[in-house]
């Protein structure tokens, strides 16, 4: 891996990084579009991989909210992954069999409402 | 009720992780602040503690498609931790409605650009047959990289 690449991705992880802590979104709004536009990653090897490199963000993240800052609420957060986890098995497989534009089109509707509900809720 | 409607949500959420490889939270946290009425930065880190769970099945899922690199995953995420560093400072100083108004505007934005993908003309749409890369995706990645994946 020659220089070059490693300081792109380290400044993918940076960014990912600062979004991550910021917004607790774990970097992925980061990742996969940075992947995909600037080492042309298709959709899904972007998805699977940033989903790898979420692991050790959120991991560090969340040491530093719940270490430091005392902040995570451990019995809610094991309540609420059970199912989390059911949903990101079946995501995957759904993932490897619809079109990616219909995937990327959901999800802009769903951030679009998330949004909305920030703003106003 | 609400912890179980919390738990569809987090469902739902979970989906759009393994979909999209995003991690989740951006589902999770507002799951937390609306349905179960916690505060926003105690949301966001409970959701970190869930995306780091959640990332490990679905990064173990996407390996069985070929559909990770592991290596350029490990320089993202080893040499995060300064971004994080900031983040979580920012986080711990900013008042609630700006982080509120903050995670609003990330959203809309990348809204934005996955309809411009959507409905643009994207020269590299690896769901389009016979497209190029725009760059090499690098010796580490598996095959299938890139645009042609």
């Amino acid at each position: 891996m020659d220089s070059r690449r490693i300081w792109g991705l380290a400044i993918v992880g940076t960014v990912a990084g600062a979004f991550s802590g910021l917004f607790g979104v774990g970097g992925g709004t980061v990742i996969v579009p940075m992947l995909i536009a600037f080492w042309a990653y298709g959709d899904r090897l972007a998805t699977g991989t940033s989903l790898a490199a979420i692991i050790v963000i959120a991991i560090l993240a969340a040491a530093m909210h719940g270490g430091i800052y005392g902040n995570v609420d451990v019995e809610t957060g094991l309540i609420l992954v059970g199912p989390a986890i059911l949903g990101v098995v079946a995501g995957t497989a759904i993932q490897q069999r619809i079109p990616e534009k219909a995937v990327s089109f959901i999800f802009a509707l769903i951030l679009i409402g998330v949004a909305i509900e920030m703003v106003i809720g | 009720m609400d912890i179980a409607i919390a738990c569809v949500v987090c469902l739902l959420g979970g989906i759009v992780a393994g979909l999209i490889g995003v991690g989740g939270g951006v589902v999770f946290v507002p799951a937390m602040t609306i349905i179960l009425s916690k505060g926003q930065v105690e949301a966001e880190a409970t959701s970190l503690m869930m995306i780091a769970l959640v990332s490990v099945v679905g990064t173990w899922r996407q390996i069985g498609y070929g559909n990770v690199n592991l290596k350029d995953a490990a320089v993202i995420g080893l040499l995060s931790p300064v971004g994080v560093l900031i983040g979580v400072v920012v986080a711990n100083s900013v008042p609630e409605r700006a982080l509120r108004i903050g995670f609003a505007m990330l959203a809309l934005y990348m809204a934005y650009r996955l309809l411009k993908r959507v409905f643009g003309d994207d020269p590299h749409d690896p769901a389009e047959p016979g497209t190029e890369p725009l760059a090499d995706p690098g010796p580490d990645a598996p095959a299938g990289s890139g645009a042609s994946r």
